[in-house]
């Protein structure tokens, strides 16, 4: 197997106020390949990302045993030659199109803008590959959409036109963060039919960070579960789904109404509790507080990590036979 | 037995462009929605944004007057009530706790407001406020913090507490659970479910969210650029889809099961534009099943087999 190509190991990243918003965690996304990095608000999972392109804040520390991007170490890069691979080689969507598109530039412009900053090709060329993308990514017409401005596209155009500016230099790393969390529901399949297209098109391997387990299930190969700054479990989507293991995933999974699944008015599944904040010095699992299975062992040192099946791993107390164990008692 | 809510053709137009130089603008943002929601029932409203779902919402709870149809609430036209007497009858919960609540305001205080609206004070006031909030799950040292002391889970909890402090028999959510995280949900909605129970309240509930209106709801009814589409018992709205665009909506849901992939939903790209609606139907110009005469014949809702729907061609396909 060739090396992933993007690895992350011992990630933290500390803000000034104290909070300690990621605390060691490791990934790798193989390419063409789609990792799920999953998690409520709050779990740490923007910040990794914006961590990997080196976007954070000011404010907030990053330290990584390693980011790998293509084999190369990119922890120590300056900020000018990371500025050379963001845009280039690694490109990021956000949440929210408006926002994170230029209101006072025409779509052409800034998309345009991309591959003459990186490639140093004249204008008119670049917006060729913009007009070509533009009707890659579905948008009829696309001449028209380079002449207007973001606040003339609906929501759903203007994330196209953001996926659309992603591609424009062939990134081999997207990191889409939330990409269709603004969106109406069938606007939403069609953009995450859309990624899954180019996907297999274009060789991409896409981070994808969302909160929605119906669109991890769906979209990813590798899922990474995210909890107060740890990733507590990770695995191969249909392993991960189907064996749940620690407390957190499997509490969350139960949280989610399925039609047809749960009958009408029986309660769902709930954690209860809200996710701690975590400073300094936090020992233990950072779960303990909300979880029914939680011993005094929870509470000090570090949570040991262990393994459910190949490349299915979780942190905790437990034994993986917990599940079963549980299972067997409720039928009983 | 008298519905809790009756809604009779029911349309909301609004003004847009009021520049000076511009000519004005109107956008039916609800045009001609008529539904009955019975005593204790719950009724869903699903829909994408700027289907005139949370327009809809407002109407109903009396924030803006309609221009045109009924609403009658517990038998009584809506219009011809009085603030006061409409409170202690209706009430919302709105889907953002973090603006809805005062932030100056200590939890208790927000929840007393209602009560001190109606003149109820005192000894009085501050026993209804900590019993509804140890109804929701809020402790009374908890009621002495403000919003932003709080978690958005805790912060709806809050906006239930007051929609339910005067003991209305309606409440009309709106988007009660969009903000939260999914764990948050769930317990929003347990909590909704069992106040609805004992309580013996009737709930309309809006919500784009298909997999929890699925989840509470009797009847569900689904609007598109004004209209109601399509609206049936939730068990047959979701087994047998009979309106193109339900079945769209439904197809666009992602349950957590690996392995399904990413439907196709099998609209166009183009979107709708509430100031700007289509002739004939209106969904016919992201409808795949549209035909030539979909472009020109106005809908209107038909029964078919104990539900309503607005589509000449729901029997076909």
């Amino acid at each position: 197997m060739s090396a992933p190509l993007l690895e992350v190991e011992g990630l933290r990243v500390r803000f000034g106020n104290g909070t300690d918003a990621v605390r060691g965690i490791s990934l790798s996304v193989g390419r063409g390949e789609t990792h799920c990095l999953v998690g409520e608000s709050g779990c740490g999972k923007s910040v990794t990302s914006l961590a990997v392109m080196n976007l954070l804040a000011r404010g907030a520390v990053r330290t990584a045993d390693a980011i790998r991007f293509e084999g190369r170490e990119t922890a120590d890069l300056s900020d000018r030659e990371m500025g050379k691979l963001r845009g280039d080689a690694m490109a990021m969507i956000f949440q929210e199109p408006m926002t994170s598109l230029n209101p006072a530039y025409t779509v052409g412009s800034q998309m345009a803008e991309v591959m003459v900053r990186h490639r140093g090709v004249r204008k008119a060329v670049a917006l060729e590959r913009a007009a070509f993308l533009l009707g890659r990514v579905g948008i009829t017409a696309p001449g028209m959409r380079l002449a207007q401005y973001p606040h003339q596209l609906s929501g759903g155009l203007r994330q196209r036109v953001m996926i659309a500016m992603a591609l424009m230099c062939e990134p081999r790393l997207l990191i889409a963060d939330e990409p269709t969390t603004a969106l109406d529901v069938t606007v939403q399949a069609q953009i995450l039919r859309l990624l899954q297209e180019l996907q297999r098109e274009l060789g991409l391997a896409i981070l994808l960070i969302t909160h929605d387990l119906g669109i991890v299930a769906r979209m990813a190969h590798r899922v990474s579960v995210m909890y107060a700054g740890r990733v507590v479990e990770s695995g191969p989507v249909a392993e991960l789904f189907a064996q749940p293991t620690h407390p957190y995933t499997h509490g969350l999974l139960a949280c989610v109404p399925v039609p047809g699944k749960i009958a009408r008015g029986a309660p769902l599944g709930s954690i209860p509790g809200a996710v701690p904040k975590i400073g300094p010095g936090f020992q233990g699992c950072a779960f303990r507080e909300r979880c029914e299975h939680a011993m005094p062992a929870c509470a000090t040192g570090a949570v040991p990590g262990r393994e459910r099946a190949a490349d299915h791993r979780y942190e905790c107390h437990l034994e993986p036979g917990w599940t079963d164990r549980q299972a067997a008692e409720a039928a009983a | 037995m008298r519905p809790a809510i009756e809604v009779r053709n029911v349309e909301k137009v609004f003004r847009q462009g009021t520049g000076m130089f511009s000519a004005p603008r109107f956008v039916r943002a609800v045009d001609g929605v008529s539904f009955a929601v019975p005593q204790g029932g719950c009724f869903g409203i699903v829909g994408e944004s700027g289907c005139g779902k949370s327009t809809l919402a407002r109407l109903i709870l009396g924030l803006h007057p309609a221009t045109g149809g009924d609403i009658l609430v517990d038998g009584r036209a809506l219009g011809a009530m009085h603030r006061r007497e409409r409170a202690k009858l209706i009430q919302p919960v709105f889907q953002d706790p973090f603006s809805s609540l005062n932030p100056r305001r200590r939890v208790a205080d927000i929840v007393g407001m209602p009560l001190a609206a109606q003149g109820i004070g005192g000894q009085e006031r501050r026993t209804r406020v900590n019993e509804m909030l140890a109804r929701v799950g809020l402790s009374a040292e908890q009621g002495q913090r403000l919003p932003a002391q709080l978690s958005g889970g805790q912060r709806q909890r809050v906006a239930i507490a007051r929609a339910l402090v005067l003991r209305p028999r309606i409440v009309v959510c709106d988007e009660p659970t969009s903000a939260l995280d999914v764990s948050v949900q769930a317990q929003i909605l347990n909590l909704l479910a069992e106040l609805r129970r004992d309580l013996g309240l009737t709930l309309v509930f809006i919500s784009h969210n298909l997999a929890v209106v699925e989840h509470i709801c009797d009847e569900v009814a689904v609007m598109y650029l004004g209209r109601i589409v399509e609206r049936a018992e939730t068990d047959d709205l979701f087994s047998r889809p009979a309106h193109p665009y339900t079945k769209a909506l439904l197809a666009s849901v992602l349950t957590p099961e690996p392995g399904l992939g990413i439907p196709d939903v099998g609209l166009g790209d183009s979107y709708p534009d509430p100031a700007n609606v289509p002739p004939g139907c209106r969904f016919h110009p992201r409808c795949p099943a549209a035909q030539e005469a979909c472009r020109s014949t106005q809908q209107t809702a038909r029964n078919m087999a104990g539900r309503t729907v607005e589509c000449m061609l729901a029997e076909s396909l």
